[in-house]
C-alpha cells in the first residue's frame, strides 16, 4: 500500500499520473451489479499483473427497495505496484451509479479524489430517496472533489439500441459500460470480459451482445469524449512480487481448496454439512462441484443436523466438516461438546459476521472468539484456527485438518465476512511440497482387549471406524471411562477425563512456535493481531517503522492453544497493543493467559480497520 | 467407493445372545424397553445381520441408551439429533445397516424437525420410535404425545394441548414405511424384519409401557382381555378383521372413512371388509388417522412402499459427476484464470511458456 504523492487528481499518488497505487470504489444499487463489475474489474486487474485487495460492502436485502440509502452496493478495489494488504483506505476514484451510492461512499473519498457520476439517475424523486434537498451535481457541494457527472443510463441504452432490448434490460448493461470506461482509465484489456460475457450468456447471445456493446461503448467514451475535466489513462504499474504462477482467490474458495487439499493430505474423504447462512454458504457452493475429490455435501435442514451429520461422517471415518456463521456456530454448541466428549475430528468453520443475533449479516466483525474458545458447555476445549486473508485461509484449512486428525479433535476455523468475500492475487501453492498426514485408522484390538479410549504420546484415542472386524464398541455424549469408553459417572473418572481432554488440546501447542512478522523480537511495542487485521495492521506498522518508531507486528494463527512461545514473546515488549474488530476479546484471552498489559483497540462498525486508525493508535502508545 | 446399487448383504450366523453386551442394564425393573430389547435381538440374529456392520444410533432419553446393549457400532448421540448424525454415517458408509432408536420426546419435540427430513429424504435406516407418552428421563413430565389432560409434575392440573400421532407424522412427512407394535408383543420381531428387509427409511412407532411414570396407558389395547377388541393386526392382502374375525374396517364410499363392521360367519367379502394393500397411500393415512376407542389400534406394517433412498441417490450422483474426471490436487489449486510472474515481468496464462519476457504493459 503506497498511496504517498501528491497529483490533482489522486493527491496520494505520484505526482507523475503512474501512481504505485489506486483505490477504486463502485457504488450503486443492490440491483445495479456492482458486485459483478467489481469482481471483473478485479479479474483484470489481476491480469495486469497488480497486487490488489478487494473489499465487497452489500447490504443484507437481496433487493432492497431501488435508490434507497441503505440498498447501496459497494465494491472496493485497491490495486497497485506495491505490496497491497488492504482494500484501502479512501477511495482515489468512485463510480457512483445514483444519488444514493454518492452520498452513502463519497464522504470516504479522499479530498481531491474523482467522481464519477451517472446524471441519468439524479431524478428529483431519487434525489429525494436518498434524502438530497438539491442535486449535489450542482449545487456546489462536492467542491471537495472533481466530478464527471455525464448520463450513463442515456450512454448506455443508446449503445444497445441495435439488441432490441426492453428498457429494463438495456439499463442493467449500465453497469458494463461503466467497466468498459474504468478499464479504459486503467488501460486494461478488454478481452477476457467479452470472453467472460461470452459464456456467461452462452445460451443468451444477444444479451452477451449487448453487454459487450456497452463494455465497449464505455471504453470508446473514455477513449474519445471530450470532457470537462480530462480523463488521462491511468497506468499502474505491475507489482514487483516473487515469481510464480499467480491466480486470484477469494477467502471462501482459498478454504474449500484448503479443506480439500486438506482431506487429501489426511488420506481421507470429505463429508461437508452446511445450512445456507450469509456470509459462509459460498464454501458450500464450492465444495458441492468437488465430487471428484471425494467430497460429499450435504445441505441440511438444519444448523444442528448439518454438524451432527458431520459428526455422523467422522464416526463412520470420513472427515466431518461443518461451516456457518455466528447464529448457526451457536446452534451447534451443544453437537461441539458431543465430538469433544467422543473425541471424533471435525472442523467447524466460522465465517464471522456482526453480531449478536441476526446482527449484520454481510458485515464483517471478529466478535466470535469468545464463542469459539469458551463457548460450549462444560469443560470444553478444542482448536480455534484463524486465518488472516484469502490466501492464507488455504493454509489454515490444511492446518485445522492435521490438527483435527492428528489429535481426534474438533477445530473451529476463524474466518470472516470480509476474508470470506475478498479477492486478492495467491501464488499458487506447489501441494507436492506440503507433508500429508495420513491418518491411520484402528483396525486390532490393543493389548489386554479393546480399549477405544486409550491414548498415544499425545493423548490422541484410536479411530475405529464401524464394519471394523471384532472391534465392535458404543460410544456417546456420556462421560467416559479412562481407556474402555463405556460409561462412567465415578468422580475420579471425571476428573481424570476432564483432565485429559484438556491436556491432550493444549499438547497442540507443542511445536508451534510464533514469529514476528514485521520488527524485532523485543522492542518498545507490539501490535498483536489475529485474523483479517492483518492487512491494516501491518500497513500501519510499515509505517511507524518508517517514521523511526520501534514497534513490531505479531499475528496469531493458532489462537487456541496459543503458540507454545508467546508469552514469552510478548513478555519481551514494553507494551502490548490488540486492536481487533471486537470489544476486545483476544486481549482478554491474552492478559489471561500471560498476565500481560495487553491494550485494546477495537472497532465495532462493521468496516475493517482503517490504517490510519491503527497508525494513530501505535503513535498514541509511543508518545 | 461403496456400491450403491446393490446391498449385497451377506447372512451372517449369530444367535440372540451373540447381541448382548457386557453392559449392566440400567432401565427400570418391569420396564417394556426389556422386551424391545429382546425382539431387536431376536430379529438381529434371525435376519442374519452383521454385528460389524451394524451401527445403533439414539438420541437422548430412557430409550436412546438402547446402543449399549446392543453387541454392534453404537453411538449415543444428543437429544433429538439421531437421524441427523445417522444422516452422515449412512452417507459416509452405505455398508452400514443403520437403526435409529428414539423416543417420542427425542423425535417429536426436540428432534420433530430431524424425523420430519430422515423420512422425507429417505434414508435407508430403521427409525424405531419407543412411544410411552411420558417424559421418563427427566422424572414425568407430559410428552408431546401425551393424552389431553394428562397430569404430570409440569402439568399438575392436565395438560390442554393436542398430542402428536407419530405414525400420522410419519406418513405426513413422507415415509414409505410406516408400522406399528407394541413391546411385549410376540408380533415385535415380525414387525422389525419388515423394516429391517424394507430400503429406505423405515419408520416403526413402538407402544412401551414406561411402569414407573405412566402405568399401562397402552393397556386397552395390549392386555391379553383386550386384545381381541384392541388390536387389528394388519397383514398384506388379507383383510382387516379384528375381535377373532368378527369385526372390520370398511370404508363409507360417500364419506370417505373407515367404519367399523360386524362380520357374520366369517363373511367378510359381504361386509365389504378392505383387504390390506401396504402399497395403497389413501388407505394408510386413514390408518394412522384412526382414533383409538370407537376404533381398534392398527398394528403391524401400515404402509410399505418402497422408493429410492437418499444415500443411494447423493453416491450416484457423486459417482456419475466424479466420473472420468482426476483428481489432480495441483490442478484444482491452479483453476481459473492465472498469470505468471517471472524475473519481475508477467504473462497471462496463455503466454506462460515465454517465462521472462512478458508484454510491455
Amino acid at each position: 500500500m503506497a498511496t504517498a504523492a501528491t497529483n490533482d487528481r489522486f493527491p496520494n499518488a505520484p505526482a507523475e499520473d503512474a501512481p504505485e497505487a489506486v483505490v477504486v470504489r463502485f457504488a450503486g444499487d443492490s440491483g445495479d451489479g456492482m458486485q459483478l463489475t467489481g469482481g471483473q474489474f478485479t479479474l483484470s486487474t489481476a491480469l495486469a499483473g497488480n497486487d490488489l485487495a478487494t473489499f465487497p460492502d452489500f447490504p443484507a436485502e437481496i433487493r432492497a427497495p431501488q435508490g434507497t440509502l441503505f440498498g447501496v452496493s459497494a465494491f472496493q478495489i485497491n490495486f497497485g505496484s506495491s505490496d497491497i494488504t488492504t482494500a484501502g483506505d479512501a477511495p482515489d476514484i468512485l463510480i457512483a451509479m445514483n444519488p444514493a451510492a454518492l452520498k452513502t461512499n463519497v464522504v470516504d473519498l479522499k479530498a481531491g479524489g474523482l467522481v464519477i457520476a451517472d446524471s441519468g439517475e439524479f431524478s428529483k424523486r431519487n434525489l429525494e430517496k436518498a434524502k438530497y434537498e438539491a442535486n449535489p451535481l450542482e449545487d456546489g457541494s462536492l467542491a471537495r472533489w472533481q466530478v464527471l457527472a455525464f448520463d450513463i443510463s442515456a450512454l448506455t441504452l443508446e449503445s444497445v439500441k441495435p439488441f432490441g432490448l426492453g428498457n429494463k434490460e438495456a439499463l442493467r448493461c449500465k453497469n458494463m459500460w461503466t467497466l468498459g470506461l474504468a478499464l479504459w482509465l486503467f488501460d486494461r484489456s478488454r478481452q477476457p470480459i467479452v470472453d467472460w460475457l461470452n459464456s456467461k450468456f452462452a445460451k443468451l447471445p444477444e444479451i452477451a451482445a449487448a453487454n459487450i456493446a456497452a463494455l465497449n461503448a464505455g471504453h470508446a467514451y473514455g477513449e474519445t469524449a471530450e470532457l470537462a475535466v480530462p480523463l488521462k489513462q491511468l497506468h499502474v504499474a505491475p507489482a514487483n512480487v516473487p515469481e510464480g504462477l499467480y491466480r486470484t482467490v477469494t477467502g471462501a474458495e482459498a478454504i474449500s481448496l484448503g479443506l480439500v487439499a486438506g482431506a487429501q493430505l489426511a488420506g481421507l474423504p470429505m463429508f461437508f454439512g452446511g445450512y445456507p447462512i450469509t456470509p459462509a454458504s459460498a464454501i458450500l457452493h464450492h465444495l458441492t462441484r468437488l465430487k471428484e475429490y471425494g467430497v460429499t455435501t450435504f445441505q441440511a435442514e438444519d444448523e444442528i443436523a448439518a454438524i451432527a451429520a458431520a459428526i455422523g461422517a467422522s464416526y463412520a471415518g470420513q472427515l466431518g466438516v461443518t461451516s456457518s456463521s455466528g447464529p448457526g456456530i451457536a446452534l451447534k454448541g451443544e453437537a461441539m461438546g458431543l465430538a469433544i466428549m467422543t473425541e471424533l475430528p471435525l472442523i467447524i468453520v466460522n465465517s464471522q459476521r456482526g453480531g449478536p443475533s441476526t446482527g449484520l449479516p454481510t458485515k464483517t466483525e471478529q466478535s466470535d472468539l469468545y464463542q469459539a474458545v469458551y463457548g460450549r458447555n462444560g469443560d470444553a476445549p478444542l482448536a480455534v484456527v484463524a486465518a488472516r486473508s484469502p490466501a492464507d485461509a488455504f493454509d489454515c484449512a490444511i492446518e485445522a485438518c492435521r490438527i483435527a486428525t492428528q489429535y481426534m479433535v474438533p477445530v473451529i476455523l476463524l474466518t470472516d465476512g470480509y476474508i470470506a468475500n475478498a479477492a486478492e492475487p495467491w501464488r499458487v501453492p506447489d501441494m507436492s511440497t506440503y507433508e500429508p498426514f495420513p491418518v491411520q485408522f484402528t483396525t486390532e484390538a490393543q493389548e489386554g482387549g479393546l480399549k477405544p479410549y486409550a491414548r498415544d504420546e499425545k493423548l490422541k484415542r484410536p479411530w475405529i471406524k464401524p464394519g471394523t472386524p471384532g472391534l465392535m464398541h458404543r460410544i456417546g455424549g456420556i462421560e467416559k471411562e479412562v481407556n474402555t469408553g463405556h460409561i462412567n459417572y465415578a468422580a475420579a473418572n471425571h476428573q481424570a477425563m476432564t483432565e485429559i481432554r484438556r491436556d491432550k488440546v493444549a499438547g497442540i501447542a507443542k511445536g508451534i512456535r510464533q514469529g514476528v512478522e514485521l520488527g524485532t523480537e523485543t522492542g518498545k511495542l507490539a501490535v498483536v493481531g489475529w485474523g483479517s487485521t492483518f492487512g491494516p495492521i501491518h500497513q500501519a506498522v510499515r509505517r511507524a517503522r518508517a517514521k523511526g518508531h520501534d514497534v513490531s507486528h505479531i499475528h496469531v494463527r493458532h489462537i487456541w492453544p496459543l503458540p507454545e512461545n508467546l508469552g514469552e514473546l510478548l513478555k519481551g515488549y514494553e507494551k502490548i497493543l490488540v486492536p481487533e474488530m471486537n470489544t476486545g476479546q483476544f486481549k482478554t484471552v491474552l492478559r489471561d493467559q500471560y498476565l500481560v498489559d495487553a491494550k485494546p483497540l477495537n472497532k465495532i462498525s462493521g468496516q475493517p480497520f482503517r490504517i490510519a486508525e491503527i497508525e494513530a493508535a501505535i503513535e498514541g502508545m509511543l508518545a | 467407493m461403496n456400491d450403491m446399487t446393490t446391498i449385497a448383504k451377506t447372512r451372517v450366523e449369530t444367535t440372540f445372545k451373540d447381541w448382548e453386551t457386557d453392559q449392566e442394564v440400567r432401565w427400570c425393573p418391569g420396564c417394556g424397553d426389556y422386551a424391545i430389547l429382546k425382539a431387536v435381538q431376536r430379529t438381529l440374529a434371525d435376519v442374519g445381520a452383521d454385528p460389524k456392520n451394524t451401527a445403533f444410533i439414539s438420541g437422548i432419553g430412557c430409550s436412546s441408551r438402547f446402543p449399549y446393549y446392543i453387541e454392534s457400532y453404537g453411538f449415543h448421540t444428543i437429544h433429538g439429533r439421531a437421524p441427523a448424525v445417522a444422516t452422515g454415517v449412512k452417507l459416509a458408509n452405505p455398508d452400514l445397516d443403520v437403526w435409529i432408536i428414539t423416543g417420542d420426546g427425542d423425535a417429536l419435540s426436540i428432534g420433530g424437525n430431524h424425523t420430519m427430513h430422515v423420512l422425507r429424504r429417505n434414508l435407508d435406516c430403521q427409525i424405531l420410535l419407543f412411544n410411552n407418552e411420558i417424559y421418563g428421563l427427566t422424572k414425568g413430565q407430559y410428552s408431546p404425545t401425551s393424552r389431553e389432560g394428562t397430569k404430570s409434575p409440569s402439568t399438575p392440573f392436565g395438560s390442554v394441548d393436542h398430542p402428536a400421532k407419530p405414525a400420522a407424522f410419519a406418513l405426513g412427512s413422507g415415509a414409505r414405511f410406516v408400522a406399528r407394535g407394541f413391546d411385549v408383543s410376540k408380533n415385535l420381531p415380525d414387525v422389525l424384519k419388515a423394516a429391517y428387509a424394507h430400503k429406505g427409511a423405515a419408520f416403526v412407532e413402538i407402544f412401551q409401557n414406561c411402569i414407573v411414570y405412566n402405568k399401562d396407558v397402552f393397556a386397552d389395547f395390549t392386555e391379553k382381555k383386550n386384545a381381541d377388541l384392541g388390536q387389528l393386526w394388519l397383514e398384506d392382502g388379507k383383510p382387516m378383521l379384528f375381535d377373532k374375525g368378527a369385526k372390520g374396517l370398511k370404508v363409507n364410499l360417500d364419506h370417505l372413512h373407515l367404519e367399523v363392521v360386524d362380520v357374520i360367519d366369517g363373511d367378510w367379502q359381504s361386509a365389504n371388509v378392505l383387504v390390506h394393500d401396504v402399497k395403497n397411500r389413501a388407505v394408510a393415512h386413514m390408518l394412522v388417522e384412526m382414533v383409538f376407542g370407537p376404533f381398534p389400534m392398527a398394528l403391524g406394517v401400515l404402509y410399505d412402499d418402497p422408493a429410492p433412498s437418499f444415500e443411494q441417490a447423493v453416491i450416484e450422483q457423486n459417482v456419475k459427476l466424479a466420473a472420468g474426471k482426476v483428481a489432480d490436487l495441483q490442478k484444482l489449486v491452479s483453476k481459473g484464470e492465472t498469470w505468471t510472474v517471472s524475473g519481475g515481468a508477467q504473462t497471462d496464462a496463455a503466454e506462460a511458456g515465454s517465462a521472462g519476457s512478458g508484454p510491455e504493459l
